[in-house]
């Protein structure tokens, strides 16, 4: 627990001091610059794909779009949030997981509860209810 | 008063003169006990010249301990109004058959069940379980304070605001009549167009920013702050519980958040969120909030799991038995609780498949449940067990909370809880693991840490009279709601029709007035002990022979806790620290490092109560200028450089100097 022990030093308080022992991560401005760029970049393309109509489809184009935001998030959490598999002992990353974790749950979780509810729930027509299984 | 009635709104939005229930007699009662009450505690603060230590050395308070405290009081004396209005509710349904219409009529009734929830969860159960958090936690890892002293200031009197927002209901305008859940279309803008759906939103709103933030606090805290060799695996138990309960609640509180913001959207502006038509759906509403709801009732459960292991094996005077598998158990039911939020709407009708997934993960959580009972059962077995009062409540969790889980596993069964959905078995289930799961650990929290915080034990024989009535009171009055609620009688019911009920609903009655009396007696308790402190009082700051390091320093402990940083080689540090006959050292105090009181939070905390009201009674202008003046003070205090300051070691050494005579005088002794 390298997060701990760093700490015995500085008598436990939370002021601005950056004396703890742990892998900081404090991004260079080289870093900033690549994030900068590569999110202007990721914000350009759907931008043309819409404005362009370059795809034709509607849904693909929306799927697309969706792709290139999954990027920038995590271009974002790389570039700007300074995020690794060892930033702060490992801390960052297990609270990474953990939330993409419980958005997951939360986003199928609901998208699968409703979509039941709407099948069996919803009033239908008669034409309906004779096919019905 | 205004002839112009324009002017009216304009200055007072939809408040008018007609809003105060002045002609309700249950409310001009009340009003007058709360003003007599209200004006002698001002007149006892002035008498003894209380003013300026209050400020200064409570309400700007940036001291966990402190503010742990005034956590603690604010539960309690938010548990009298939540169960005043059991008590109303207990005796109306006693008396409500037949042609008796009882004394509550329906609009009132609904108010004060729909209160009764939002007060004890909100402002009697979280600010119990973040109050002990705050006063244990820094203490078990050898810290200083929280991560964030002023934030934990703030998250205070966010919760402080949220919960004065919500009492000004009772005596200005309405609340809500909706449940304490709020359920559209019931509480949207056609079928409640009152203030009452309003108070509740923004009530719990500004109480959840609150929550939310001092969650952040303590998992910063826990992660980054234990004392040098305490790794994971050598945290005490009641630190890993709250770490657990904290990660819930940065994780789930935003849910409250969006959903209640999405519902103000639907009254405020007209949105169809959840409404019945043009595209909204109500049970997106019933989904997400429960999202946070599972979550809610583990939050308030993990810390008193914590709890009670701590009490456990402390007065059976043996190490906790599997620790690690407690551990696991904690973890396991952290993540499950975000698998089992359908439970709660297994009749919405989502079908077989969806209602079957959600009842197996329900019943799963019953297994790391019943490891951690297992694993107190064992810790006694062949302990040294004193049946002080911290203990007596731990036993009586023990077999009350066991009934509760199995009518909870009974509830989980989905062909079961389509019979007994929303019927008082549902009720008796929750309240026997609340009142049996978190009050009864509250509680026993509060006898133990009481000579922690106070420097003194509180009455053995008071504490047992009040344990006593709180334990059969519970059982006398939620029995007989098994009972009804397996006949099929509903809750939230004002009357009921059928006289042969009525002999269940007095006997549920008269144990509501035992539980009284074991408020009554705890309050007693609490005076007593203070009267007679010299008589209880405890210098070596461990009276219990306890095992982790809250007890190795004095009681009260100092601003600073710790003159030096423990060292931890093994769980239950002080204990080994004991074993080894550890010498406190009294010679080489440094000066420390301390953050210094300020009055930001509590202003921003009055600046959010009248934001709060402004929007309920649209006085819009009032809105606009607190929502302006919340950001002005916000980054002005980030201006604020003047945050901190050195405890001089003179002080320090004066101090220890101190401890170490009362030591001495109580060695000799």
């Amino acid at each position: 627990m390298s997060g701990a022990s760093g700490h015995a030093a500085n008598h436990g308080h939370g002021h601005d001091d950056h004396g703890h022992g742990a892998v900081h991560g404090h991004g260079s401005f080289k870093d900033y610059v690549t994030g900068f760029v590569l999110s202007v970049i990721l914000t350009a393309i759907p931008f043309w794909l819409v404005m362009g109509d370059v795809i034709g489809d509607k849904l693909i184009t929306g799927v697309v779009i969706l792709g290139f935001a999954v990027v920038q998030i995590v271009v974002h959490m790389v570039y700007f949030l300074h995020m690794n598999t060892k930033s702060e002992g490992g801390w960052t990353f297990l609270a990474l997981i953990f939330t993409v974790t419980i958005v997951v749950i939360t986003l199928c979780g609901s998208i699968w509860v409703m979509h039941h509810l709407n099948t069996n729930m919803m009033p239908i027509t008669a034409d309906d209810a004779r096919h019905a299984p | 008063m205004f002839s112009d009635t324009d002017l009216q709104r304009l200055l007072f939005g939809r408040l008018t003169l007609a809003d105060i229930p002045y002609h309700e007699p249950i409310l001009q009662v009340t009003f007058a006990g709360v003003a007599v009450g209200g004006l002698a505690v001002l007149a006892a603060i002035t008498y003894f010249r209380f003013w300026g230590p209050l400020w200064r050395d409570w309400v700007t308070s940036v001291d966990h301990k402190k503010i742990g405290i005034m956590y603690v009081v604010l539960a309690l004396v938010m548990l009298l109004r939540g169960f005043a209005d059991a008590l109303l509710m207990r005796s109306q349904q006693a008396i409500s058959f037949g042609a008796n219409e009882g004394y509550l009529p329906p609009h009132h009734y609904d108010q004060i069940f729909t209160a009764h929830g939002v007060i004890m969860i909100f402002f009697v159960a979280m600010p119990f379980v973040t109050g002990l958090m705050n006063y244990v936690v820094p203490l078990q890892i050898g810290a200083r304070d929280v991560a964030f002293p002023f934030l934990n200031n703030f998250s205070f009197w966010m919760t402080v605001s949220g919960a004065v927002t919500t009492m000004i209901s009772l005596f200005v305008g309405e609340f809500a009549r909706t449940g304490w859940l709020a359920y559209p279309p019931l509480s949207g803008a056609d079928m409640s167009p009152g203030v009452g759906v309003d108070y509740y939103i923004w009530g719990l709103q500004i109480a959840g920013i609150g929550t939310t933030l001092s969650g952040i606090n303590l998992v910063a805290t826990i992660v980054k702050m234990r004392a040098p060799g305490m790794s994971m695996m050598k945290m005490p138990i009641f630190t890993w519980t709250s770490l657990c309960t904290n990660v819930l609640i940065v994780a789930a509180f935003p849910i409250l958040a969006a959903v209640l913001a999405l519902l103000t959207l639907d009254r405020y502006v007209g949105t169809h969120f959840f409404t019945n038509d043009l595209g909204g759906n109500p049970m997106m509403y019933f989904n997400l909030i429960w999202i946070w709801g599972h979550p809610e009732v583990y939050i308030l459960i993990l810390p008193a799991f914590g709890v009670f292991s701590e009490i456990t094996s402390t007065f059976s005077g043996k190490r906790l038995f599997g620790y690690t598998s407690m551990v696991y158990a904690t973890v396991v039911i952290t993540i499950l609780s975000y698998l089992v939020w359908l439970h709660h709407f297994f009749t919405m009708g989502s079908g077989a498949n969806v209602n079957s997934f959600f009842g197996i993960t329900t019943m799963i959580i019953s297994i790391p449940t019943g490891a951690k009972i297992f694993n107190w059962l064992f810790t006694m077995y062949r302990g040294r067990i004193r049946f002080d009062v911290p203990m007596l409540w731990t036993v009586s969790f023990m077999v009350t909370f066991v009934i509760g889980g199995m009518t909870g596993v009974l509830l989980a069964v989905p062909p079961a809880d389509f019979v007994l959905h929303n019927s008082l078995f549902l009720i008796a289930h929750f309240h026997n693991v609340i009142i049996g799961g978190v009050l009864f650990g509250m509680f026993a929290g509060v006898n133990y840490w009481w000579p922690k915080a106070f420097g003194f034990k509180l009455d053995q024989f008071w504490g047992k009279v009040s344990f006593w009535f709180w334990t059969i009171g519970f059982y006398v009055a939620f029995m007989p709601l098994y009972v009804l609620g397996l006949m099929g009688v509903t809750r939230r019911a004002q009357h009921f029709d059928d006289p042969s009920l009525q002999p269940w609903f007095v006997v549920a009655a008269i144990g509501a007035g035992l539980i009284a009396i074991g408020i009554g007696a705890m309050i007693v308790q609490f005076a007593v002990s203070i009267k007679n402190r010299e008589a209880l009082r405890d210098v070596t700051g461990d009276p219990w022979g306890g095992r982790t390091l809250e007890w190795s320093t004095s009681s009260p402990p100092p601003d600073y806790n710790f003159a030096f940083t423990p060292v931890v080689h093994q769980l239950d540090a002080w204990w080994q620290m004991k074993a080894r006959n550890f010498q406190r050292p009294v010679t080489g105090f440094h000066s420390i490092h301390m953050p210094k009181n300020t009055a930001t939070g509590v202003i921003l905390g009055v600046i959010s109560i009248a934001f709060s009201f402004a929007m309920i009674w649209y006085i819009w202008w009032l809105a606009a200028l607190t929502a302006v003046a919340t950001l002005v003070v916000a980054i002005a205090h980030t201006f604020n450089y003047n945050r901190d300051f050195y405890i001089p070691a003179e002080t320090v050494v004066r101090t220890e100097a101190q401890r170490t005579d009362a030591l001495a005088v109580a060695g000799r002794a």
